[in-house]
């Protein structure tokens, strides 16, 4: 469970790039609930996120995860709480790292790391079960190195790691858009796999508006930091991109174009 | 040709650099971490174990709390970093400063002879040996125990950690890795090797002296990039391996530039020698891709 309350967040605070990013933006997200996150560029999406992982510490507000007060934590030591996958492929695992190292890597997520083993033996068959629900063929290039695999694949076993550890929620940074639509549409269905068959609780930021319809079970759009609007259940079944731009037009009183919100 | 003392000589300096290289690829190819500490660190070790020795501790005393000294510099310098964020090239060129005077602080005058007093090898030449193969032995049982610490330690739950946050810091925060405390940690253990060498170098040379350290950085990063050149380095051992390899060759290589009479290299010009060699070393390479990409473009 997430809670959210009033997060104010400003980027260069003082300077003449003086920037808003986050102007009160409150949220709750029950346990197991699994949200898209619609904006157009600038709305505060990926400042929601970096502030809930805690790579931007943010000016006032509380933000708790399953309860607990987190809002001053370092991103270290949320990540027991929180795993992420990001929108670069690259980004999510270390290239020069094995397959099984970077597994190894987020198994001990959140975890005390001492002089042991990094790669256990007992490790290998969790990992190579993993691997082999992707479907990839990669439970038998455990030794490979991370950087010999597509932005697909690496995409795939990112996901894969973020759910090898039981952690409160999991954050998805419009981890498909970087990917040929083929390879977005499986990592898409593994995303709902994994979401589906661990329960968690989960914030996907998309750019499809398309997609924030039809993937998980609520709909949240920023616009200028703040939450404009939130929609969940029979509100949502059957709503169209263009029924969500008008419902925007309408909440905002504003005049939307294609440029600032991409349709998909 | 070398002669059988020079030839020594090249192993025994050379296995000494090999634990230079140890540290320097623990800073700049593990943290990605550029640091000019080691030319500070590399007296330091030599100080501190010197003074030691010259007042009556056991040598292998002394040399141990010559690498937790280097730790220390080490640490100060990625503190600086860190936790002052300073950029880490400059942290390390202000430790490097600092850590002069304090050699001199340490040592109390520019330069202690060791000719003398009970070292780490003094207990060695008692074996079946010869006076110049005593060194190369000690030295090379040295390297072997650090390299194989080196390596188990590189292959742990925290040596991951470390290379992860060289590697992709972003990503080692989101794996719950404090990538501060592992780059203080990495560079302290980057400078306790650089400080060991420091400290087997002056008690083999029988004298600590506060300019012994300057190029220490190049004549690392030569051995390193040499021994990569040599053995890619596709996993721990095997750059670890790497290092060893090439600051042997170094040495290797500036024995017998010195020694060919006809080229008529002298001392003072080992450090242009070795400018040389990295440059070519780093160069190379790469001049093999393009002459590749000349011929298969035609």
């Amino acid at each position: 469970m997430i809670t959210v309350k009033d997060l104010r967040l400003t980027f260069g605070k003082g300077t003449p790039l003086e920037n808003p990013a986050l102007r009160g933006l409150s949220l709750t997200v029950n346990q197991g609930e699994f949200v898209t996150v619609i904006g157009s560029n600038g709305a505060g999406k990926s400042t929601l996120l970096n502030a809930l992982s805690g790579e931007v510490l943010v000016d006032s507000g509380r933000i708790e995860v399953d309860g607990v007060d987190v809002t001053r934590l370092s991103t270290h030591k949320r990540a027991g709480r929180v795993s992420r996958v990001f929108q670069d492929p690259l980004a999510g695992t270390c290239e020069n790292l094995t397959i099984e190292e970077n597994m190894s890597l987020a198994i001990k997520r959140g975890m005390r790391r001492g002089l042991g083993s990094a790669v256990k033996t007992r490790y290998r068959d969790r990992f190579r079960e993993g691997l082999a629900t992707l479907n990839l063929g990669l439970e038998n290039r455990l030794g490979d190195k991370m950087g010999l695999l597509s932005g697909g694949q690496r995409q795939a076993v990112s996901l894969l790691m973020a759910s090898l550890n039981p952690s409160s929620i999991l954050l998805l940074d419009e981890h498909t858009a970087a990917l040929d639509p083929r390879t977005a549409e499986f990592v898409l269905d593994l995303t709902k796999r994994i979401i589906h068959d661990q329960k968690k609780t989960a914030l996907m930021v998309t750019h499809s508006m398309k997609q924030a319809l039809e993937v998980g079970e609520r709909t949240v759009m920023l616009h200028q930091g703040q939450v404009v609007f939130d929609i969940a259940g029979q509100e949502r079944e059957g709503l169209t991109v263009s029924d969500l731009l008008k419902l925007f037009e309408k909440q905002r009183g504003i005049e939307v174009s294609d440029d600032s919100l991409l349709l998909g | 040709m070398l002669s059988e003392i020079a030839l020594y000589g090249a192993f025994e300096t050379g296995l000494i650099y090999g634990l230079v290289a140890f540290g320097i690829y623990l800073s700049f190819r593990v943290l990605d971490f550029p640091d000019l500490t080691v030319d500070g660190s590399f007296p330091l070790g030599a100080a501190v174990s010197a003074v030691m020795i010259i007042n009556g501790w056991n040598p292998w005393l002394a040399t141990g709390a010559a690498i937790l000294a280097g730790m220390a510099a080490g640490a100060v310098t990625a503190t600086l970093n860190v936790r002052l964020k300073i950029l880490n090239l400059l942290a390390s060129i202000l430790t490097m400063i600092a850590l002069y005077s304090v050699n001199l602080r340490i040592m109390g005058r520019p330069n202690i002879a060791l000719l003398s007093e009970d070292t780490v090898l003094t207990p060695w030449y008692d074996l079946e040996l010869a006076f110049h193969q005593v060194p190369v032995v000690l030295f090379f049982i040295v390297a072997v125990v650090v390299l194989i610490l080196l390596w188990r330690f590189m292959e742990s739950e925290t040596g991951l950690a470390m290379r992860a946050t060289g590697a992709n810091p972003r990503m080692a925060r989101a794996q719950g890795i404090a990538t501060g405390w592992m780059i203080i940690l990495g560079v302290a253990l980057s400078n306790g090797l650089v400080a060991l060498a420091g400290s087997l170098f002056a008690q083999s040379q029988g004298a600590a002296d506060v300019t012994m350290g300057v190029g220490v950085i190049v004549v690392g990063l030569a051995s390193l990039i040499g021994g990569e050149a040599v053995l890619a380095p596709r996993s721990v051992i095997r750059a670890l391996l790497a290092c060893i390899i090439g600051a042997i060759l170094y040495r290797l290589a500036i024995a017998l530039a010195l020694n060919a009479d006809f080229i008529g290299l002298k001392t003072q010009d080992l450090n242009l020698i070795t400018a040389v060699l990295v440059t070519l070393a780093i160069v190379l390479p790469n001049a093999r891709h393009s002459v590749k990409a000349l011929f298969s473009r035609s």
